[in-house]
């Protein structure tokens, strides 16, 4: 069989790009988020906006390579060079549509850890929330994306820096996070959804990737879309014009790479 | 009122909070940092958003008591070894905030009232952790809110493209929580790549972030904010962040790194030497219209 012909993080940028519909406001962080959010303009979302919290509001792709936010492409022709407040308020108002982000850890209900993680019997300081909080708690919907590796899944978040819902399956229904929560997980193995009860569910498998092989990686009874009713598809593959996008936004696979 | 770097650093005591980097990954003035780190002013307590790299720099020449932020490490490589290795070993203390959590606390103190609520936080283990931190319900609607309370910064350093002598500043690009921040401290430092006559300033105030009565000392200092990125004045040194994260694994590690890029500069003018400013040099200039105002 002969190799494919994308990388891990190609196919998540495009299924993470997939999760921004035409016309959002969407709140784009670090990393695979900055391309995610070119290719999403670029393709099916001409008419969405990012948001960053720096200040930077875009409409379009930078045209050159960002490693951050901040990078001058992509501050160069951006809509609006703001303040943070500004961006934070709107997301307050419950104006953003989509925030993205990525953790060190997840547990079962969508909460999220970049701070504080246990490994045997130390704890593992990391950079800590940035503005993830703050998306997490207000955005309308979020898209979390994480690498594919057991010790990420965890039946309960040692320190959650970004709420998901609650862990007695009432959701957001009595919780104190006003935004809609988490919508859907991308890793580099599989998409996943979050049923009514605000639990992990499997949505659909990157291609040659089995059900079996990654329920082990969960510390609980993981669920999948057939358990509620539907199916288990088939993540779609990066297309041509998506691969030919995300190696113009990344040329040297800086993020993107393997 | 306009000082040379060494001079303004030299009037921060040991001990102070000064908040910096505050518009995030751009203009963080590293230059300040630095001379910070030279003149071994200890003690200190950061306060920012996110902080890429300066923090863990100041972390790693061991002058820093405490940090205040929502983000601390290298925006391309992720972790900052110095910071973690002294939060780890509880060397240092950490308060964590989430990026509009700090920015409400600078702007409650900005507005001179004692807190400002917010719809964030709840939930999370950053405010489940921290005292400080309150909830209460909106005596009007009902709603659950955090509140936020204030931080007054002793000390605010900001680099901006230009100032006149007197203070006010012009910055364009984003600007993060640079204005809260400023409006928040006791003092401020105006760093500038170029200081230039008042009627320059003057002839556009629509873009003074700053102005003179906010500010205490203006420091002229071209590339001070390498390797960040300045609009319209040089791009991002991303290779220096990477080399960075592979040279400061370790203490010794970060310490021989110190001794090329801190301790063997006397200034910024020294410090450019080391540097290839021809690869970070604006190559697609955009020119914005003419604004014009007059009477």
């Amino acid at each position: 069989m002969a190799s494919k012909e994308y990388t891990d993080r190609e196919l998540m940028v495009s299924a993470a790009a997939a999760e921004i519909d035409d016309g959002d406001t969407a709140f784009v962080g670090m990393r695979l988020p900055l391309i995610a959010f070119q290719v999403a303009v670029s393709t099916h979302a001409p008419d969405a906006l990012a948001v960053y919290e720096s200040g930077v509001i875009r409409d379009s792709p930078a045209d050159g390579f960002i490693h951050t936010m901040c990078d001058l492409p992509n501050l160069n022709n951006a809509v609006s060079t703001t303040g943070m407040l500004d961006i934070m308020s709107r997301l307050q108002r419950g104006d953003i549509d989509v925030g993205f982000l990525g953790g060190a850890e997840i547990d079962r209900y969508g909460n999220l850890n970049t701070t504080l993680v246990e490994a045997g019997n130390r704890e593992i300081r990391l950079p800590g929330s940035g503005g993830a909080c703050d998306i997490a708690c207000m955005a309308n919907r979020t898209v979390l994306l994480m690498a594919h590796e057991p010790r990420r899944f965890v039946e309960s978040a040692h320190y959650v820096t970004s709420p998901g819902y609650a862990r007695d399956g009432t959701g957001r229904d009595d919780h104190p996070a006003p935004g809609g929560g988490p919508s859907a997980l991308v890793t580099s193995k599989a998409t996943f959804g979050f049923d009514n009860t605000g639990e992990l569910y499997v949505r659909t498998l990157h291609p040659g990737v089995e059900l079996d092989a990654i329920a082990d990686d969960f510390p609980w009874d993981l669920q999948t879309a057939a358990d509620l009713g539907g199916t288990v598809g088939q993540t779609p593959v990066p297309t041509d014009e998506e691969l030919s996008l995300i190696r113009t936004f990344d040329p040297d696979g800086f993020w993107t790479g393997e | 009122m306009t000082v040379s770097m060494t001079d303004a650093i030299g009037r921060i005591a040991p001990g102070s909070s000064i908040a910096m980097g505050l518009a995030l990954e751009h203009a963080i003035p590293f230059a300040a940092g630095h001379e910070l780190i030279r003149q071994g002013i200890d003690d200190l307590t950061l306060i920012g958003p996110i902080s890429d790299l300066l923090f863990d720099q100041l972390v790693g020449a061991g002058v820093v008591s405490s940090i205040r932020a929502a983000w601390v490490g290298n925006v391309s490589a992720g972790t900052g070894y110095r910071f973690r290795e002294a939060a780890e070993s509880g060397s240092i203390n950490v308060e964590n905030h989430s990026n509009f959590s700090i920015g409400l606390a600078l702007q409650a103190a900005a507005m001179g009232v004692p807190y400002l609520p917010t719809r964030s936080l709840l939930g999370s283990d950053i405010f489940a952790e921290n005292d400080r931190f309150l909830e209460q319900e909106d005596p009007f609607s009902g709603d659950r809110l955090a509140l936020v309370p204030a931080i007054e910064p002793d000390w605010a350093i900001v680099h901006v493209q230009r100032a006149s002598p007197a203070g006010d500043a012009h910055l364009w690009g984003n600007t993060g929580i640079t204005e809260p921040a400023v409006g928040a401290a006791d003092n401020v430092i105006v760093v500038a790549e170029e200081v230039v006559d008042e009627s320059v300033i003057k002839r556009d105030p629509s873009r003074v972030v700053i102005a003179r009565d906010q500010v205490d000392l203006v420091v002229e200092c071209p590339y001070g904010a390498h390797p960040s990125p300045v609009a319209g004045h040089y791009n991002r040194d991303n290779a220096y962040y990477l080399e960075y994260h592979g040279a400061t694994r370790t203490q010794e590690d970060y310490d021989a790194w110190a001794e090329t890029w801190i301790h063997g500069v006397d200034d910024r003018t020294a410090y450019r030497e080391l540097i290839d400013e021809s690869a970070l040099s604006i190559t697609q200039e955009t020119i914005a219209p003419e604004v014009r105002y007059g009477q």
